[in-house]
């Protein structure tokens, strides 16, 4: 048994080595614009380039390296040049540094956007308008004697204090604060988190586990009717990898490291999570278990509740976890369960034991054209049916597959561009789909290359049963390219009043469209982005030009999250309060209607049970 | 239990039914077995046709034994070597390969090659040694059966006393001539330096282990994974001592955890169902190295191990060391130990192959279950009466040391003592043999005459020779772990202020936290203790106890007196280390055990620290005291060439008066070497006085400075 595994070890190493050379190969940014693609090339493009194997991404003090008021990196931005040509700037993306010809235009078309009007952001952060902290002295002096960091800087409590909803950016970028966290703890291993909450406990002080920082459901906005010291437990520093078992495929992780660093980490010895939530750059894996989060290639490696083999928590009540690392127990509700998806209101997550896989042998992305939506809808649930999804699939309604080529980067060759036209033509002409109409579906295949090869076969197939056509790799990569980009561009949209949101929500299969949900929105762009056996889960992304509008937030609320119409719709249509971006304080007030009042009750009395003095207040979810 | 005896290839056991070494135990007392004497059949029958039977032995669960090659390689493929050597190769930043080497030069270096050609030539040599040395090999043959029996069922791990080099050649020997598996045994490196022998002794079994590795983590892994391989597998049992090393004071030495917490681990991680841990205690009459040990407690320092220096030690052969007793305990079961203590679930969270720190509970379990497996050793100890003559002999000495009067003791007073004694003991449990069907007179001479190189009978009375206290006080020492409680507490109520049983319990409980590093004392069983020698003083009516009160009884008198007196020399011991030198009474001070069990103590107890790895007392009188020490030398310094002299020559029929001073100085020298983290090797290389001025007094004064820099705020 023991001979088996060294056996096989070089050659495997030797062969992860190589993966690994050519992956960062391909997280350099390309040298000339267009090369190739590569099949194992790896979505997460975010590596720092100066990442050492120790190296993680995620600093103490994390306005060091991202925007205090914007999505990500600090610099990373869309911006219009000189020449009013939109380019990306930075190093970090494929993107990066490159010029944007078609996004000026789609801009000024789409919202009637005009570069003259801009409203930039308040660019420093003013302290003095941040409510001086109220701090627990008692708690203060014993966390002083336990060595472990903290903070009450202004700039370290504000950028804990918010997610990136509209409304939360939106204010921040205005300078508008409300109650932050009065100071910020950074533990870097579970007994850290352990005596940080039997302090919290003793000094009845609250506290709102931080992770990734990511969240669009306002669940780290801090309850504004807190009256205790509000401390926030920021976990990014508990970021190692404990060990790998290579016999069982399970890591057993800190449970602050992000995404992207977890994926590093792990391929350096051969093995991923195949977890990939689109915020995998900066979400924790903490932040996923708490939230039930979900990743774009599920279909192979499953979503978080699938990948988790085993949790630690550090509640008021002691420490939660099973004692063993069993693939399935039959042991009444499964715990995990209650931890998974308590969105912090119950403790902080600080040992995460999660599945590995060994790394792809080959990925290749694809990508089909439909004639229309609903054709496409077909096509996918055809393919739900046949049980034959690839690694990710995804519809894009045509709304956005035009946004998709606007965003595509200025071609150096003119060849390119010539065959560019001659698909178009092709598409438009001897197909005869409409332009205004069609939508594309994005591939993304995983595996030993003849099965990739075999799989894609059979999808291209069923595709073409619903008229669709293949449109090559690169419209696929640039559509999974967008999902890291989409966000940065919603910064550059509000320096020019315009302001967009998405949401998601889960439907069954014969409820996919907007109609049935009940939503009709002027400018919005659907996109189907997981496929399961019963259902979907569909994003809705709208903006709209606000420039003329007294109070843009107000609007917004009116149309979207307040209006207790829509959501209302969406839940008597059969969709669901999320499908994984969590509950928060956003939407908590449907909560008894999709899980019943009996269901509230249980939830209830577990945090009762759990947490009798709400130590952990952050006021999610119930 | 044992019904399946009959089909065992051993006929030993039908042969020696009536020994006359069967010992009449006390019916009230633990039932002990029976011995038989082993040599009595060498005696009788060919050697050569010994070493050359058919050996097939019972191995665990019929496991085909392993040639050692393949061992190796199984070790080197594990999964724990791989994660270490990828760890090791991470963080020092060289090639797995090279750090690959590196581990099988490890194990290269470690690894038996147990081959039976050299155990039988073994099994020969040593029949005809031990055949001259000894009179006779006892051995509680019920012992072997049941250890038989567990080879079969579970993994086992043997776990001796050791007192002797002879130990670990003594158990192979044993096992050979009684058919059972051969054990694999942790030895010292030192051994590995012999030209020839080692590689014999390495053929025989033994593995060879560093002394020191602390932050290697490479070898760590080579050296568990090895032990653990073996031990999982069942190739064969595991031998190894819990002590450590050798006592040289016949003292049982307080456990040393490494190698158990080795052992435990595959059953803890749940990879073999249980673990035999076997206590085998083997008691000697005479000890081979009794005066090196002595010398060696004094300073001289401990010869290399060397093939020649064992050529030399050939004249031993020529003497007489009486008998040895081995006594193979009752098998202990890892898991019943573990039962309620360990929850082995911690183990199910962690890959089996990643290295990990025990938790205090596990270590608190390994701890407590080596002080249990200690203590089984102990009581399964052999006392000869000489071990009781010495007893009494040091006492008396002590008291007679006043000026003007006679040394030694008259031998009726003595055998009358000594009977007294005997009873004693054999109350308090003591696994005495005692020849009941001899006459106590001549028990006390035959005893007396075996060790005649440490007493003398002049006409009629005993004169004692200084140097040799300490090897008697190493006889005396085999008996302590029968008197140490009872003793604990006459002391304490000797010291305590008043006879409230609280006040006696608190003064126990001082004596005992402070002598846990001189005995073996489990710990946290204070109560416990005290209530076994309160038990045992109730029974042999010295006490009475009530709840509120202990009051020692008229004839009790007696016997407080002699435990008091027994637990004297260790409490002067103590107190000369931390105050002063000159009122040094008992030689047994000058012990180099007992300086080092102080010393931790000391620092267990805070009275001392560590600065930068030396050691400084905490105390604001030290100045002084090294002023005083200081002095002291200057004094003794004028004499040196002479008493350098005695030293080398170690004349022991020079004045013992001269030789106390040479020592005193000696005990100094070697307790400054403590304080300044010099061990105490490099002393004796040179000459002590020399080696003070060289190295130490700079030390000093260089410390003295620091602390003067340092001011008040160091001092408490």
């Amino acid at each position: 048994m023991a001979s088996n595994s060294s056996g096989g070890s070089p050659d495997r190493q030797r062969i992860a080595q190589q993966r690994l050379r050519r992956i960062a190969g391909h997280l350099q940014r390309p040298v000339d614009g267009d090369s190739t693609i590569v099949a194992a090339e790896c979505k997460a493009q975010g590596g720092k380039p100066d990442a050492s194997s120790e190296g993680r991404t995620v600093p103490r003090r994390r306005q060091e390296i991202m925007k205090w008021n914007g999505w990500g990196y600090s610099d990373s931005r869309f911006l219009f040049n000189k020449k009013g040509q939109a380019e990306f700037t930075g190093k970090r993306y494929r993107l990066s540094g490159m010029i944007i010809p078609g996004l000026k235009d789609w801009m000024e078309s789409t919202f009637g956007a005009s570069l003259q009007h801009k409203i930039p952001a308040t660019p420093i952060l003013n302290s003095s308008a941040v409510q001086p902290p109220t701090l627990n002295d008692a708690f203060v002096d014993e966390l002083k004697s336990t060595g472990i960091p903290f903070s009450h800087d202004a700039e370290d409590r504000v950028f804990r204090a918010h997610g990136h909803c509209l409304h939360e950016i939106f204010a921040l970028r205005e300078g508008k604060f409300g109650r932050v966290p009065d100071m910020v703890v950074w533990p870097s291993c579970h007994n850290d988190v352990v005596k940080i909450v039997e302090l919290a406990c003793k000094h009845n002080v609250c506290l709102i586990p931080y992770g990734g920082g990511t969240s669009v459901s306002s669940a780290l906005e801090c309850p504004p009717e807190e009256t205790r010291s509000i401390v926030s437990l920021d976990t990014s520093q508990m970021n190692r990898i404990l060990w790998i078992d290579e016999k069982n495929l399970t890591a057993h992780v800190e449970a602050g490291i992000v995404g992207q660093d977890l994926e590093r980490l792990l391929n350096e010895s051969g093995y991923c999570t195949g977890h990939e939530p689109d915020s995998m750059e900066f979400s924790s894996l903490g932040g996923w278990v708490a939230t039930r989060a979900s990743g774009m290639k599920k279909n192979i490696y499953g979503n978080i509740e699938d990948l988790v083999v085993h949790v630690k928590m550090v509640t008021p009540q002691g420490v939660i976890e099973k004692s063993c690392q069993c693939p399935r127990m039959s042991t009444g509700p499964d715990i995990h369960h209650f931890i998974m998806g308590s969105e912090g209101t119950l403790g902080v997550v600080t040992e995460v034991t999660v599945k590995i896989r060994p790394m792809p042998e080959y990925q290749k992305y694809g990508s089909v054209v439909f004639p229309n939506f609903e054709q496409g809808v077909a096509c996918l649930r055809e393919v739900a049916k046949q049980r034959c999804a690839p690694a990710s699939i995804r519809l894009m309604d045509n709304e956005q597959f035009k946004f998709g080529h606007a965003l595509k980067p200025q071609v150096s060759s003119i060849f390119t561009s010539f065959l560019d036209g001659l698909k178009k033509f092709y598409i438009t002409k001897f197909k005869g789909f409409d332009p205004n109409r069609l939508c594309v579906a994005t591939l993304l295949f995983e595996g030993d290359r003849e099965k990739v090869l075999q799989h894609e076969k059979q999808v291209y197939n069923i595709a073409a049963k619903f008229g669709g056509l293949a449109a090559g790799e690169d419209n696929g990569q640039r559509g999974y390219m967008l999902t890291f980009v989409i966000a940065y561009l919603r910064d550059l949209g509000m320096d020019y009043y315009v302001i967009g949101e998405s949401f998601e929500t889960s439907v069954p299969w014969d409820r996919m469209f907007l109609e049935e949900l009940g939503i009709s929105l002027v400018k919005s762009h659907t996109a189907v982005t997981q496929t399961y056996d019963v259902g979907a889960c569909v994003y809705f992304y709208f903006a709209f030009n606000y420039k003329g509008l007294s109070d843009p937030i107000h609007v917004y609320d009116e149309i979207v999250i307040t209006s207790d119409g829509r959501k209302k719709e969406i839940l008597a249509n059969g969709g669901s309060l999320s499908h994984h971006h969590g509950v928060g304080k956003l939407r908590k007030k449907w909560m008894s209607q999709t899980v019943s009042n009996v269901g509230m009750g249980m939830l209830k009395s577990v945090k009762d049970y759990v947490d009798p003095n709400n130590i952990f207040g952050n006021r999610n979810l119930l | 239990m044992f019904n399946s005896n009959s089909s065992m290839p051993n006929t030993h056991f039908a042969r020696f039914k009536t020994s006359k070494y069967a010992v009449k135990l006390d019916p009230m007392l633990k039932k002990r077995d029976d011995f038989e004497d082993m040599l009595e059949e060498r005696r009788n029958s060919s050697d050569l046709r010994y070493a050359l039977r058919c050996y097939t032995p019972v191995l665990y669960r019929g496991v085909t034994p392993c040639k050692s090659s393949v061992l190796k390689s199984m070790v080197l493929q594990s999964d724990h070597i791989h994660y270490v050597i990828n760890q090791v190769s991470k963080e020092t930043g060289r090639a797995t390969d090279d750090v690959q080497e590196e581990a099988s030069a490890i194990l290269e270096e470690m690894a038996h090659r147990l081959q039976l050609s050299t155990v039988r030539f073994f099994a020969f040599t040593l029949s005809k040694i031990f055949k001259t040395l000894f009179r006779s090999i006892c051995v509680n043959e019920e012992g072997i059966q049941r250890l038989q029996q567990a080879i079969q069922e579970h993994p086992v791990v043997l776990l001796p006393s050791h007192r002797s080099y002879m130990d670990f050649l003594l158990m192979s020997y044993l096992l050979y001539t009684y058919d059972l598996a051969l054990p694999v045994i942790a030895a010292g490196m030192d051994f590995m330096g012999m030209k020839i022998v080692g590689e014999m002794l390495r053929m025989s079994g033994a593995f060879f282990i560093r002394r020191s590795f602390g932050g290697d983590k490479l070898y760590w892994a080579v050296f568990s994974e090895y032990v653990k391989t073996m031990l999982r597998n069942g190739f064969a049992p595991v031998e190894f001592f819990l002590e450590g090393t050798r006592s040289r004071t016949c003292k049982s030495l307080t456990p040393k955890l490494g190698l158990l917490n080795i052992v435990m681990d595959p059953f803890l991680k749940g990879e073999v169902f249980d673990i035999s841990v076997v206590p085998v205690s083997i008691s000697y009459e005479r000890i081979l190295e009794e005066t090196l040990y002595a010398r060696e407690l004094l300073g001289v320092p401990k010869p290399k191990e060397s093939t020649s220096a064992l050529f030399k030690a050939r004249k031993v052969l020529s003497e007489d060391y009486g008998s040895i007793h081995v006594y193979f305990g009752q098998p202990v079961s890892i898991r019943s130990m573990a039962e309620g203590r360990v929850n082995r679930c911690q183990f199910n969270l962690i890959p089996r192959h990643i290295p990990k720190r025990p938790d205090e509970d596990i270590h608190n379990f390994v701890n407590d279950s080596a002080y249990r497996l200690v203590r089984a050793q102990e009581e399964n100890m052999v006392l000869k009466p000489w071990v009781l003559l010495a007893s009494l002999l040091l006492q008396k000495h002590h008291q007679n040391q006043a000026p003007g009067q006679k040394r030694g003791i008259a031998l009726e007073e003595l055998t009358q003592q000594a009977v007294w004694l005997r009873d004693l003991s054999r109350q308090y449990g003591a696994f005495l043999h005692w020849p009941d069907h001899t006459s106590p007179s001549d028990v006390v001479y035959s005893s007396l005459s075996l060790h005649r190189g440490l007493v003398r009978i002049s006409e009629g009375r005993l004169l004692n020779q200084a140097v040799i206290m300490l090897s008697c006080a190493s006889y005396r020492n085999q008996a302590l772990h029968v008197f140490i409680r009872p003793a604990l507490l006459a002391s304490a109520i000797h010291a305590a202020s008043s006879n409230k049983k609280q006040e006696v319990f608190n003064s126990f409980s001082f004596l005992r936290n402070t002598f846990s590093n001189e005995f073996i004392l489990c710990p946290g069983a204070t109560v416990q203790d005290f209530e076994e020698a309160c038990y045992l003083l109730v029974k042999t009516g010295v006490l009475q106890v009530n709840p509120q009160e202990v009051v020692v009884t008229e004839r009790g008198h007696r016997t407080v007196a002699f435990l008091t007196a027994l637990l004297e020399p260790f409490l002067q011991g103590y107190q000369v280390s931390q105050t002063n030198m000159t009122l040094l009474r008992y030689i047994e001070v000058l012990s180099s055990d007992l300086q080092k069990n102080t010393l931790a103590a000391l620092l267990r107890l805070g009275a001392v620290r560590k600065i930068n790895g030396y050691v400084a007392f905490n105390h604001p009188c030290v100045p002084v005291w090294f002023e005083w020490l200081e002095q002291q030398l200057n004094k003794t310094c004028k004499n040196k060439q002479a008493k350098v002299q005695h030293f080398s020559d170690s004349d022991i029929s020079a004045s013992m008066r001269k030789q106390l001073e040479f020592h005193t100085v000696m005990c100094i020298v070697r307790i400054f070497s403590l304080v300044a983290g010099i061990s105490i090797r490099q002393i004796q290389s040179q000459t002590a006085y020399d080696f003070f001025h060289l190295f130490i007094l700079p030390k000093i004064k260089l410390k003295r400075n620091e602390q003067d820099t340092r001011g008040e705020g160091t001092s408490p």
